[in-house]
C-alpha cells in the first residue's frame, strides 16, 4: 500500500515538473492544423499527436529565423566568459583559501555575497556605463558585464573545493623544494581541475540562462543571445510561431538538462558550504 | 527483563556471510559480551537483536517471543546505545531522555517524574538544561544511557560505548557501567573488539571472528581454556605463545601453547612443579615498569642456529617482581609449568585434550 | 636549493597578487554600480544622455504616490512569499519520494530537475503557451476532466496572472530546493536516525521531531535562495504578462526596467530596484547569522 502511494506521488511530481517539456516536444513537432485546435474543443486531444509529426517548424526555426546566429552568438559570449571567469575567479578562490589566512574566509564571504546583488538593480547603473563605453547593443557589453554575476560565486565554489583539498600535499611540495609560486604554478592545477570543471560548467549554464543583461543591452535581432532571441523575436509581426518557438526551447534545454545531471551534486556542495558543516 | 534465544541465525549481503549460523542461549539479567574484531559480524548480530537488520534466516526470540519477522525495534522491549551516543543535536539532556517516553505517548506528567528519576540514577540532574554540544564524552555517554534505561527495557544493547572515550576515563566508566547493571539486573549484550574490556565485563563472552562463534565461556574459560588458536590468541595480552614442536610424545603436528606470564626463566618458577624447559634466545627485553617483555625464539636442541622467522617471536611477560637479570642477545633456559601448557593442532587450530 | 626567500616564497605578495583581479573586478562593477544605483535613485539622470542633476527624494516621492508602484510592491512580495511557501511544501514532500529507492528513480530525478535546468526565459515562453487564453492546454485537461465550466483567462485576469506567476515560480524552483533537502537528509548521521527508531517514533514523529528541525540550516538556505531568485527574478513576469494586463502583475524588476531602461528615467528606474534591497537584507543577515551558528557548532 504504501509503495504504490509512493509511486504515485513520484508520478506526480514527476508530471507536475515535466508536462511543461512534454508540451514542448509536442508543439514542435505538430502540425500547425493539429496544434491550432481551440482548448474548448473537448473532443480534439492535444497531448497527443492527432495527425503525422511534421518537422516544418524545425526547418523553420533553423532556415529562416536568426535562431543560428543567436546559438553562435551565445557560445561567442560563453567562451569568453568562461576564459574571465576561470582566469580571474580560481586564482582569487586559491588565493583566499590557500594564503589570506583568517579574513580569507571573511572577504570570500563578502564577495560571495555581491552575487546576492540582483541584475535587476544593477542594470540602471550598467546602462549608463554601457552607453559610456560605446558597447551599447553588442556581445561586448554582455562579455563584459556576465563575469560580476560569475566571478564571486565561482570565487566561493573554489573557496569550497580547497577546503577539501588536503593542504599537506602543497606542503610537502614545499618541502620537496618548489617554492610557494611554483607550488601554485605547477602543484595545485593538478588538484584543482574538477574545482575549475565545477567553474566552467557553472558559468556555462549562467550564460546560458542570463536574461535581464541581455534584454537591455541588447536590441539588434541579429546580436541577440538564444535565451533573449527566442522569447522575444521569434515573432512575425504578431503571430507567435509556437511550433518554431517550443523548438527552439526545447533544443536549448536539453543539453543544458544533460550538464545539470551530471554537475548537480557539486553545484549544491557549493550552495551549502556556508551553511552547513560536512 | 527476558532471556535472548537465537537459532541458526544468518546474515547474507550478497556474497559476504556477515553472520553465518549462529546459535546463543543468554540469561535473562546476564552481561554478554560479543567480542571480535571489525568484520566478526558482532555488530551485524546486536542490529538484528535489536531489529536494525532484518535476518536472512534464523530465529530470534525475546522473553520467549519471535521477533526475527517484521517485528519492529519498539516493540522489542530493548533499547539501545550507539557508538556514537547518538544524542539528538537540537534537543536538550531532559528532551534527549523524554523523546523515548513521549514516543510512547506517556502522559506529560509522567515524564518529567520518570526522567527525573533516571537522571538521579546517573547522576546527570544538572545537565538537564544543557545541550549535547555542551557535554563532555563521558557526560554525553551517561545522558545515552540514561534515555536508554528510561523506557524500562527488557534488554540493552550496547555498541561499543566507551570506544570514544579518552584511555583514562575507560576504566572508570567500565567499573560504573557493570556496577549499574548488577542494580538493575536488566539482559545487556554488548559489543566490543577490546579483549580487556571483555573480560572485565562479561559475565560470559561470546568469541566471534567472520561470523561464526568461537567460543562461548566466562572469562576465566575462554583464557585459561581457549578451544581453538584464534581465541588463544585474541583473549590476552600479549597472546599466547605458540610453537610447532617435533616431540615424539606428542601427536605429529602439534603446536604447544603458553601464555607469556607463564614463560619464565627457569630458576623462577616454582621448584617441585613438572616443567617443560626451553632454550630461549632473547633479542630484545622491553621495560614497562610494572612488567618486562622480553621477545626472542627458542632454539631447537642439536638444529643449527638459523635466524629466527618472524612470526616464531615467542614473548615472555616477566613482573616487575622478578627482578633476574636478562641480557639481550644471549640465550637463557627458560620453563612453563605443565599444567600451563595447552595443546593445538597445527593444521585445524583446534585444541587437543592430552 | 636557494637558501633566501625569493619573491616566488612571498605569500602575501602571491596572495594579493591572485586575488587582485577578482577583488578589482567586484568592486569596480559590482561595488561601484551598486553605490551609483543608490546615487542615481536621487537624480533625475535619463538614459538618453549623459546628463546628471540632483533631485533630491523627488523620485521616491513620485513612486510612493503612484499605485502602479505599490501594486508592483505588494506583487513582489505576494509572489516571493506565495511561490517559496510552495516550494517548502512541495520540496519536504519531494524528497521524502526521492529517499526512497523505487524503479525509473534515475529517469524521474532527470526529469525533476529539468525546471531548474531550463532557461528562466525558455520556461517562461513554455509556460505563456501552456496559459494562452485560446489554447491553453490546462483549461482543456481541466475541461476534459469535467472540473471547468465556464473559462480561465489566465494571462489576461489580474487576479488569475499573479496566480499563475506563483505556479511558474514555484515550479522553477522547487527542484533545486528538494535537492537541497536531499542533500541535508543524507548528512544527517545515521546513527541518529536509527536511535530515534529505536526510541519507538514512527516515521511521522522522526520526520518532524527529529530529521526537519536538524535540517533547519538546510531549508533556511533554500528558501533564502528561492527568495532571491524569485523576488529579483523579471523573465517569468516579464514574458508572461509584460506586467500587464494594464500593469497590474508588475513586480519591482519588471517595473524599474520598463521606467528605467523602456521608459529612459533611470532616476526613477534605480529607486524602484532600491526597494529590493530590504528582501536581500534580509537574506544576507539570515546567511551570516547561519554561518555564525555552523561554526559555533550546532551539533
Amino acid at each position: 500500500m504504501k509503495r504504490v502511494a509512493l509511486y504515485l506521488a513520484a508520478l506526480g511530481f514527476t508530471v507536475f515538473a515535466g508536462f511543461p517539456f512534454y508540451w514542448m516536444l509536442i508543439t514542435a513537432f505538430k502540425r500547425n492544423s493539429d496544434l491550432y485546435v481551440g482548448a474548448s474543443v473537448t473532443s480534439h486531444i492535444p497531448w497527443i499527436f492527432n495527425e503525422p509529426p511534421t518537422l516544418e517548424h524545425v526547418t523553420l526555426l533553423l532556415g529562416q529565423t536568426d535562431f543560428p546566429r543567436w546559438v553562435l552568438n551565445t557560445l561567442l559570449v560563453v567562451v569568453a566568459v568562461v576564459v574571465i571567469t576561470v582566469a580571474v575567479a580560481v586564482p582569487a578562490g586559491y588565493s583566499l583559501a590557500r594564503l589570506a589566512g583568517r579574513w580569507g574566509e571573511r572577504l570570500g564571504m563578502g564577495i560571495f555575497f555581491t552575487y546576492l546583488i540582483p541584475p535587476t538593480l544593477l542594470f540602471v547603473p550598467f546602462a549608463r556605463l554601457v552607453s559610456l563605453l560605446g558597447l551599447q547593443d553588442s556581445l561586448g557589453a554582455l562579455i563584459l558585464i556576465y563575469p560580476t554575476m560569475t566571478i564571486p560565486f565561482c570565487t566561493w565554489l573554489v573557496m569550497g573545493f580547497l577546503r577539501s583539498v588536503p593542504w599537506e600535499i602543497e606542503e610537502q611540495a614545499m618541502i620537496d623544494g618548489y617554492s610557494r609560486l611554483g607550488v601554485i604554478l605547477r602543484v595545485a592545477p593538478r588538484l584543482i581541475v574538477p574545482g575549475i570543471l565545477t567553474v566552467v560548467v557553472f558559468t556555462f549554464t549562467l550564460v546560458l540562462q542570463e536574461f535581464v543583461y541581455a534584454l537591455t543591452f541588447i536590441s539588434s535581432v541579429g546580436k541577440m543571445t538564444v535565451s533573449l532571441g527566442v522569447p522575444i523575436a521569434l515573432v512575425r509581426g504578431d503571430v507567435y510561431h509556437w511550433g518554431a518557438l517550443m523548438a527552439a526551447a526545447l533544443f536549448t534545454s536539453i543539453p543544458l538538462a544533460i550538464v545539470y545531471n551530471a554537475f548537480m551534486d557539486r553545484f549544491i556542495h557549493g550552495f551549502t558550504m556556508g551553511a552547513v558543516k560536512g | 527483563m527476558a532471556g535472548i534465544e537465537i537459532r541458526s541465525l544468518r546474515k547474507h549481503f550478497g556474497d559476504l556471510h556477515a553472520v553465518d549460523g549462529v546459535d546463543l542461549s543468554i540469561r535473562d539479567g546476564e552481561f554478554l559480551v560479543l567480542l571480535g574484531s571489525s568484520g566478526s559480524g558482532k555488530t551485524t548480530l546486536l542490529r538484528m537483536i535489536a531489529g536494525l537488520e532484518r535476518p536472512t534466516s534464523g530465529e530470534i526470540r525475546i522473553g520467549g517471543e519471535r521477533v526475527d519477522g517484521d517485528v519492529p525495534p519498539r516493540a522489542r522491549g530493548i533499547a539501545m546505545v550507539f557508538q556514537s551516543y547518538a544524542l539528538y543535536p537540537h534537543r536538550t539532556v531532559f528532551q534527549n531522555i523524554a523523546f523515548p517516553l513521549e514516543a510512547s505517548h506517556v502522559p506529560r506528567k509522567q515524564i518529567e517524574e520518570k526522567v527525573r528519576w533516571a537522571a538521579e540514577m546517573f547522576s546527570i540532574s544538572r545537565y538537564m538544561d544543557r545541550y549535547p554540544r555542551q557535554l563532555s564524552g563521558g557526560e554525553r555517554q551517561r545522558v545515552a544511557l540514561c534515555r536508554a534505561l528510561v523506557r524500562d527495557p527488557k534488554v540493552f544493547l550496547l555498541d561499543e560505548p566507551l570506544a570514544n572515550l579518552d584511555a583514562k576515563l575507560r576504566n572508570t566508566a567500565r567499573d560504573d557501567l557493570k556496577r549499574f547493571q548488577r542494580r538493575i539486573q536488566t539482559t545487556t549484550v554488548y559489543v566490543t573488539h577490546d579483549q580487556v574490556e571483555a573480560m572485565g565485563l562479561g559475565d560470559r563472552i561470546v568469541v566471534m571472528e567472520r561470523g561464526k562463534v568461537r567460543q562461548i565461556g566466562t572469562p576465566q574459560e575462554v583464557y585459561e581454556d581457549p578451544v581453538d588458536t584464534f581465541v588463544a590468541t585474541f583473549v590476552g595480552q600479549p597472546p599466547m605463545n605458540l610453537l610447532e614442536v617435533r616431540d615424539p610424545s606428542l601427536p605429529p603436528r602439534t603446536l604447544l601453547g603458553f601464555r607469556p606470564e607463564h614463560f619464565l626463566p627457569k630458576g623462577v618458577v616454582t621448584a617441585g612443579e613438572e616443567t617443560r624447559t626451553f632454550r630461549f634466545a632473547v633479542r630484545r627485553v622491553e621495560y614497562l615498569g610494572s612488567d618486562r617483555y622480553v621477545y626472542g625464539s627458542v632454539v631447537e636442541s642439536g638444529a643449527p642456529p638459523a635466524p629466527p622467522a618472524p612470526d616464531a617471536t615467542l614473548i615472555a611477560k616477566l613482573p616487575a617482581t622478578i627482578t633476574v637479570v636478562i641480557p639481550e642477545g644471549e640465550t637463557h633456559e627458560f620453563a612453563v609449568a605443565r599444567r600451563a601448557l595447552r595443546y593445538f593442532d597445527a593444521e585445524t587450530g583446534l585444541r587437543r585434550k592430552l | 636549493m636557494t637558501g633566501r626567500r625569493t619573491l616566488a616564497d612571498r605569500e602575501d605578495v602571491l596572495g594579493a597578487a591572485m586575488l587582485a583581479p577578482a577583488l578589482a573586478y567586484v568592486t569596480l562593477l559590482v561595488g561601484v554600480p551598486f553605490v551609483f544605483a543608490i546615487v542615481l535613485s536621487f537624480s533625475d539622470a535619463t538614459a538618453g544622455s549623459l546628463h546628471f542633476g540632483w533631485a533630491g527624494l523627488r523620485n521616491y516621492a513620485a513612486i510612493l504616490g503612484d499605485p502602479i508602484f505599490l501594486r508592483a510592491l505588494r506583487n513582489s512580495a505576494v509572489v516571493t512569499v506565495g511561490s517559496q511557501v510552495l516550494v517548502v511544501v512541495l520540496a519536504t514532500a519531494a524528497a521524502q519520494v526521492f529517499r526512497a529507492t523505487f524503479r525509473g528513480k534515475r529517469f524521474a530525478r532527470f526529469v525533476l530537475l529539468l525546471p531548474w535546468a531550463v532557461p528562466v526565459s525558455l520556461a517562461a515562453i513554455a509556460w505563456t503557451w501552456i496559459f494562452d487564453s485560446t489554447f491553453s492546454v490546462i483549461n482543456w485537461t481541466l475541461k476534459a476532466a469535467g472540473l471547468l465550466h465556464g473559462w480561465l483567462y489566465w494571462l489576461g485576469d489580474p487576479a488569475l496572472a499573479l496566480f499563475a506567476i506563483i505556479i511558474v515560480q514555484a515550479w522553477r524552483i522547487f527542484p533545486f530546493a528538494t535537492v537541497i533537502v536531499l542533500a541535508g537528509l543524507a548528512s544527517i548521521p545515521q546513527e541518529i536516525v536509527e536511535a530515534a527508531i529505536v526510541d519507538g517514533a514512527g516515521f511521522w514523529r522522526r520526520l518532524f521531531r527529529i530529521e526537519l528541525p536538524l535540517l533547519l540550516p538546510i531549508f533556511a538556505v533554500a528558501v533564502l535562495f528561492g527568495v532571491v531568485y524569485t523576488a529579483t527574478d523579471l523573465g517569468v513576469v516579464y514574458i508572461l504578462t509584460g506586467g500587464g494586463p494594464a500593469n497590474t502583475t508588475h513586480v519591482l524588476p519588471t517595473l524599474a526596467f520598463q521606467r528605467g531602461i523602456l521608459g529612459a528615467d533611470l532616476g526613477q528606474g534605480a529607486a524602484i530596484a532600491v526597494f529590493l534591497l530590504p528582501f536581500l537584507l534580509v537574506v544576507a543577515v539570515a546567511m551570516l547569522r547561519l554561518a555564525r551558528r555552523a561554526e559555533v557548532g550546532a551539533r
